[in-house]
């Protein structure tokens, strides 16, 4: 770890204009994935503002029938929390299934959608990566990328961001708070963490200072009807090879609305419009999620090592939309 | 979460101020002051100035469990905690878990079940296993695997491991639900990390 | 009071639980001394070629740095290859760290930072730069594969392939029925829990205490004096507890090296602690290719046996180990073909890793012969039980004992074996496909030299010890065990000591013949003690056994009585009393029986039934029902032998499905160095799993009949898995691990 000093912040004000100080300036929260990439020299922040003590612990009601999640709010109270497990037990399993319960334990809700990718060439600062050393190169494009996108992904970078919990907010359509050099603002969860293109080193379109305060829910539609799978390596505490966040609005016999996000496949939680359209007011069926898949994955690339994520994503798709249509999450 | 995703290396930078900081901590029941820099992890802070050995680096990334102790009661990975950060806070670790020469019912029911080899993953799948019995989550043996799947155990003692928590956790069940025989299984499922 | 004696085999608690569970047993990395200075190594990043600059500056001008020693300002050493190696090194020029220049392997140590902290060590070791002047390197198996060569022996214990016998590839040609096919594993590390570290105290005399992460502490203890030119009594070291190993601690690992050159340079006490990314950097089993070919009657009789094995090596070391010679041992066949060869690459060179050789072996041979079953339609246990063999066509020797067969009756039995549908595909539970597939084990049962040394206070407590290892594995509580039953005492009157130069020597904790080798010594040493005990028992006044002779006592509850009248009887104490006796105290020496276990092949043998559940769509594979039948001679301590295999087969699952350490070729580094992606069973992979030991009676292994059981556990569960993998899906992986990928 480099050196760095500390200061704790007690309120929001000060730890966002403490932060817009220093270039180098980080806030603290959990710690899990911040403090795990300091000690492999790939973080290196100046000055750690800690953010614990700022009070954005709550889970509230919105005026709307939402819910306001404080970005301090552990993945483990959040995915316990009564609300969360009643209304979006969408998140829940989400969140269930990335890492363990210690690190729940830890993990703060910002710092999640915050987590960097888990690329191997990114965390290994003995090897060229564009997203740590902009410029120096990618090696997994030609090197060990079964981890590695297929959507999305460009010339200067494939990785893929590893979180659980994104995708079922990108399937919820959570809205973001963020507090910044131009005080409050709400960002759509869509337009929070960008594809690399030319600039993978940055993974979110936050600008330097931003504080993300709390994670807005829309109300819960989705409660019946929706389902996380994740496909990993190992039965529990790996990060996803494709997971897929599915929630689906019956009418009658006909779905009314669809939401699939990808995780595993993309720099950033995979969602496409237009595919889940093609369900909309379809029956359920397993040609109609088939047509969905194909949609959802007319695009992909797949690279000498993870070509397989193509078929397994449409697959997990189809499973993924039949288990939220019948309401059954398989274990 | 980080204000910029720009914390790019300040290379051969070596004079930036080692400010030591005081903060009070709670270990297993007795206040402490201790001076830490912003950078001590609270495992090293245990291991290497407090002399607190039984909390284990196995691979201090939070990938394998060993280090895991109990901070206000609830298990964390201490190799990815900040000991700063933590200012205030109670820390259990396995040397505190048991009052006196009486085994926590977690580590006689490890004993009794061979439920390790080695030992090195011992202490952290107790103090998991003791944040799980806490957190009320497990119901049945696949949600205890479930659960305790943040501790590797490189010896695949883990069908052993399965067994004592899940004696331990029948004796807390039968206790809460007024059936236990009272026989020297104190109740492990709540109230215990208030002790002292 | 008279605590109940305890007898071998008995299953009783780990004596040193409470000290794990409490978290008291210390470890490597957690022995204090004074003015402990902490070493961070600092790693290359290339695979190959030179040290073009190596600048320390910025790392020395933090305040707590106390020295960076790389190989431009390193003392002298030993020149000459032969100090550098130990007891398991293999044919070569053993790794030297920061001898010179030359970059060997990437992750090379090519510095070491010694700070007054961890910290301040870690820092600095960040602010060193190194720059390279690189050469081509190959790391790929597959792209050397041609240029492998005949191995070099030397390393101990490794057995060339034995000469061929018949005419396999004529017989393989004519065979019925064949099966002819190509095998590959990948590298894969042993991540203990715990990772490698040594603290060395310095004493003020200058003295060495060295408290390492060994799986034998004279091999370490030799190779400190030899390379740094100690005598052997300059250097103790201490190892009490071993967080694991696996055979990663079988050679001094360069952390020794490093600590006791800083402690040298410095005259002062350091520890030195590698990374789990630097766990990646030394040992592991090597990358293998094999091809198997089978050939049989139409009546599933064996004609033909062809077993060719690659593996890789160092430049600079012949890693070898026993991968095809068991495929001619484990069944009846006139003609068998052996040919193993190494590959140079630019890697460090691999390690034995739990039941090396044997663990890839018997996954090629028992996926074959798997293979074969279905060639010839014929249910696969049924395939083995018609080439069983009684002899060793190897050596043309009968076994010491070998209740195979009751391995696969009693694993049959328990598992329901009986109840499977032939057809791959045909079971299913939901929408689940079912697997069920079984293989064989074997490993061999070896004897080593060893000695104990066994002190009984009047008081009687015996302690005794000798200078071996418990990994995990067991050992104090089974040498306690035996103590204990000889002696006739309560566990809790014996100690146990290991670990330890000043203790007796014993062989490196490896190859499963701990029990074979100490035990034996531990053994002979108590009877050492209870021929004295019993002499002055007889030589007491009005003694009631002043008659008796020593097979007509039993020693019990700390007395010696007589067999046919229990009542009649000494108390020990009572007897050293009388003999002014405070101590009793014997050291022995044993050796294996060579020339009655050279008329014989000792092996210990399994059969290992397993049930998966396959998710097809996703191809998940579960490991839902694991039998193991151990035939492993004498049990000597139940509990801590039955985790012996439940480890095991947890191994044999990550094997199978998980375990792979991904090397990127162009740069000639392993990339998933750490324990998030070198994926490793979790608690959520392991369900049921059952261990039968067989009852196996075996008088010329040794003295205790124990055959040892580290390694057999893992032996065929890789096999096991990708048959039943097979069997569910219709699908025959023959790389593993089987991740998802290959099954879609």
């Amino acid at each position: 770890m480099n050196r760095f000093t500390y200061a704790r912040a007690e309120q929001v004000g000060d730890a966002v204009s403490a932060a817009m100080q220093r270039r180098a300036a980080t806030f603290i929260a959990g710690g899990t994935n911040l403090v795990d990439l300091m000690k492999e020299n790939v973080a290196r922040p100046d000055h750690l503002i800690d953010i614990n003590r700022l009070p954005l612990q709550q889970v509230e009601e919105t005026e709307d029938g939402g819910l306001r999640v404080g970005a301090l709010v552990t993945n483990a109270d959040l995915a316990y929390h009564p609300l969360v497990e009643a209304r979006y037990p969408l998140l829940s399993r989400a969140i269930l299934s990335g890492a363990s319960a210690q690190l729940r334990n830890m993990a703060t809700t910002g710092g999640n959608l915050l987590q960097r990718t888990r690329c191997f060439y990114f965390y290994d600062t003995a090897t060229p990566c564009n997203k740590r050393e902009p410029g120096s190169g990618c090696p997994a494009i030609t090197g060990q990328n079964r981890n590695h996108a297929i959507l999305g992904a460009s010339e200067h970078c494939i990785a893929t961001h590893p979180s659980d919990m994104c995708v079922a907010l990108a399937a919820l359509e959570a809205v973001v708070r963020v507090t910044g050099k131009g005080g409050e603002r709400r960002v759509p969860f869509a337009e929070l963490h960008r594809l690399p293109g030319d600039m993978p080193e940055r993974d979110t379109t936050l600008e330097p200072g931003d504080l993300i305060t709390a994670v807005e829910l829309p109300p819960g539609r989705f409660a019946e009807h929706c389902t996380y799978l994740k496909v990993r390596d190992r039965a529990s505490y790996a990060f996803a090879l494709v997971s897929v966040a599915a929630a689906v609005e019956l009418a009658g016999g006909t779905i009314k609305e669809a939401r699939v996000a990808l995780g595993g496949v993309a720099h950033k939680p995979w969602r496409d419009r237009t595919a889940e359209a093609l369900l909309r007011g379809k029956a359920a069926s397993t040609e109609a999620f088939q047509e969905v898949a194909e949609a959802l994955l007319q695009d992909a690339q797949g690279y000498r090592h993870n070509g397989f994520k193509m078929a397994l994503a449409k697959r997990a798709i189809v499973r993924a939309l039949g288990e939220a249509v019948s309401g059954r999450q398989a274990s | 979460m980080s204000a910029s995703e720009r914390t790019v290396a300040t290379e051969g930078t070596t004079a930036a101020p080692a400010t030591s900081h005081t903060i009070t901590l709670t270990i297993n029941g007795a206040k402490k002051q201790v001076e830490v820099a912003p950078w001590t992890t609270l495992l090293d802070l245990l291991r290497e100035s407090l002399h607190l050995t039984g909390a284990k680096k196995g691979c201090d990334h939070g990938q394998c469990g060993a280090c895991t102790v109990l901070v206000d009661g609830k298990r964390v990975n201490s190799c990815l905690t900040l000991a700063i950060v933590k200012d205030g806070a109670e820390v259990t670790t396995i040397e505190g878990l048991s009052a006196g020469d009486a085994l926590h019912p977690l580590q006689q029911a490890f004993i009794d079940h061979d439920a390790f080899q080695c030992g090195y993953c011992t202490p952290g799948q107790i103090c998991s296993a003791e944040g799980l019995i806490r957190e009320k989550r497990a119901k049945t043996a696949d949600d205890v695997r479930e659960l305790m799947s943040g501790n590797l155990c490189r010896c695949g003692a883990y069908s052993n491991i399965v067994a004592a928590i899940e004696e331990v956790m029948g004796a807390c069940t039968r206790e809460r639900d007024g059936r236990g025989n009272g026989q020297g299984r104190h109740a492990v499922g709540g109230g215990r990390g208030e002790e002292r | 009071m008279r605590g109940e004696a305890t007898r071998i085999g008995d299953g009783i608690n780990r004596v040193d639980g409470r000290a794990k569970v409490t978290g008291q047993a210390k470890y490597a990395a957690e022995f204090e001394a004074e003015g402990l200075l902490h070493g961070w190594v600092v790693s290359s990043g290339v695979a190959k070629g030179k040290i073009a600059t190596l600048d320390t500056s910025a790392a020395l001008a933090v305040e707590g740095v106390v020295h960076v020693l790389t190989h431009e300002n390193r003392p002298r050493l030993a020149w000459f290859d032969k100090s550098y190696r130990d007891e398991d090194a293999p044919a070569g020029s053993p790794f030297r760290p920061l001898y010179d220049d030359a970059i060997v392997y990437s992750g090379q140590p090519v510095a070491l930072v010694v700070a007054t902290t961890l910290e301040i060590a870690r820092h600095a070791a960040s602010l060193v730069r190194v720059t390279y002047k690189t050469e081509e390197h190959e790391t790929d198996l597959a792209a050397r594969r041609e240029k492998a060569r005949k191995a070099r022996p030397g390393k101990g214990g490794y057995e060339p392939p034995p000469k061929p016998r018949g005419n396999a590839d004529e017989a393989l040609a004519k065979a019925a029925v064949k099966v002819d096919a190509a095998y590959e594993s990948p590298a894969e590390h042993h991540n203990p829990m715990e990772m490698h570290a040594t603290t060395v105290v310095h004493e003020p005399d200058g003295a060495l205490t060295i408290y390492d992460k060994t799986q034998g502490v004279t091999n370490t203890q030799t190779y400190v004096s030899n390379v740094f030119g100690l005598k052997p009594d300059q250097v103790r070291v201490i190892s009490p507890f071993v967080g694991g190993a696996f055979g990663s601690g079988l050679r001094p690992q360069y952390q020794v090296f490093l600590a006791v050159m800083a402690a040298q340079v410095l005259k002062r006490s350091v520890r030195v602690t590698l990374t789990r990314q630097q766990m990646f950097t030394f040992g592991y089993r090597p990358a293998t290719w094999q091809r198997v070919a089978l050939g049989a009657t139409a009546e599933g009789k064996l004609e033909a046996v062809v077993h060719e094995a690659i593996g890789e090596t160092s430049r600079f070391e012949d890693y070898v180990e026993v991968v095809v010679n068991w495929s001619g041992l484990l069944y009846q066949c006139d003609n068998a073909r052996y040919d193993y060869k190494v590959a140079e690459l630019d890697v460090y060179t691999p390690l034995d890793m739990r039941a090396p050789g044997a663990v890839l072996g018997l996954y090629a041979l028992e996926s074959a012969m798997d293979e074969l079953s279905y060639a010839l339609h014929m249910d696969p246990l049924a395939l083995r039980l018609a080439n069983y063999t009684e002899r060793d066509q190897n050596t043309d020797k009968p076994f010491s004992s070998k209740e195979l067969r009751a391995c696969y009756a009693q694993g049959a039995a328990r598992f329901g074996w009986e109840k499977r549908l032939p057809t791959p595909r045909a079971m299913r539970e939901g929408n689940k496909l079912v697997g069920w597939g079984m293989a064989t084990g074997i490993w061999e049962a070896m004897q080593q030299k060893a000695a104990a040394r066994a002190v009984l206070s009047i008081d009687g407590k015996l302690v005794v010890g000798s200078g071996t290892s418990d990994i995990g594995t067991g050992t104090y509580t089974a040498m306690t065990q035996i103590a204990a039953s000889i002696l006739g005492l309560p566990i809790a009157d014996v100690t146990f000591k290991l670990g330890d130069t000043t203790l007796p020597p014993a062989p490196l904790q490896g190859g499963s013949w701990t029990v074979a080798s100490v035990g034996t010594a531990v053994k002979a040493v108590c009877e050492a003690v209870r021929e004295q005990v019993f002499k002055l028992a007889k030589k007491m006044k009005g003694s009631p056994l002043a008659q008796a002779s020593l097979d007509e006592v039993i020693f019990a509850g700390g007395e010696v009585r007589l067999a046919r009248d229990p009542a009649q009887a000494v108390s020990i104490a009572a007897a050293m009393r009388a003999g002014e006796a405070f101590t009793l105290e014997e050291e022995t020496s044993t050796l294996p029986q060579l020339q009655e276990q050279a008329k014989y092949t000792r092996a210990t043998h399994s059969a290992v039934f397993v049930e998966v559940k396959v998710d097809e769509d996703l191809g998940k594979v579960e490991v839902t029902r694991v039998v193991s039948a151990i035939a492993g001679g004498r049990i000597v301590s139940a509990k801590t032998a039955r985790s012996q295999i439940l480890g095991a087969v947890v191994w044999g699952i990550g094997m199978a499905l998980e375990e792979e350490t991904l090397m990127d070729h162009d740069l000639g580094r392993f990339m998933n160095h750490n324990l998030a992606e070198y994926h490793v069973p979790v608690n959520a992979d392991v369900r049921d799993i059952e261990v039968i030991f067989v009852p196996e009676e075996d008088e010329v292994v040794n003295p205790l009949g124990a055959k040892g059981l580290g390694e057999i556990g893992i032996v065929g569960v890789a096999a096991a898995i990708a048959n039943a993998v097979f069997h569910a899906t219709g699908k025959r992986v023959r790389d593993l691990p089987i991740t998802l990928d290959k099954l879609l």
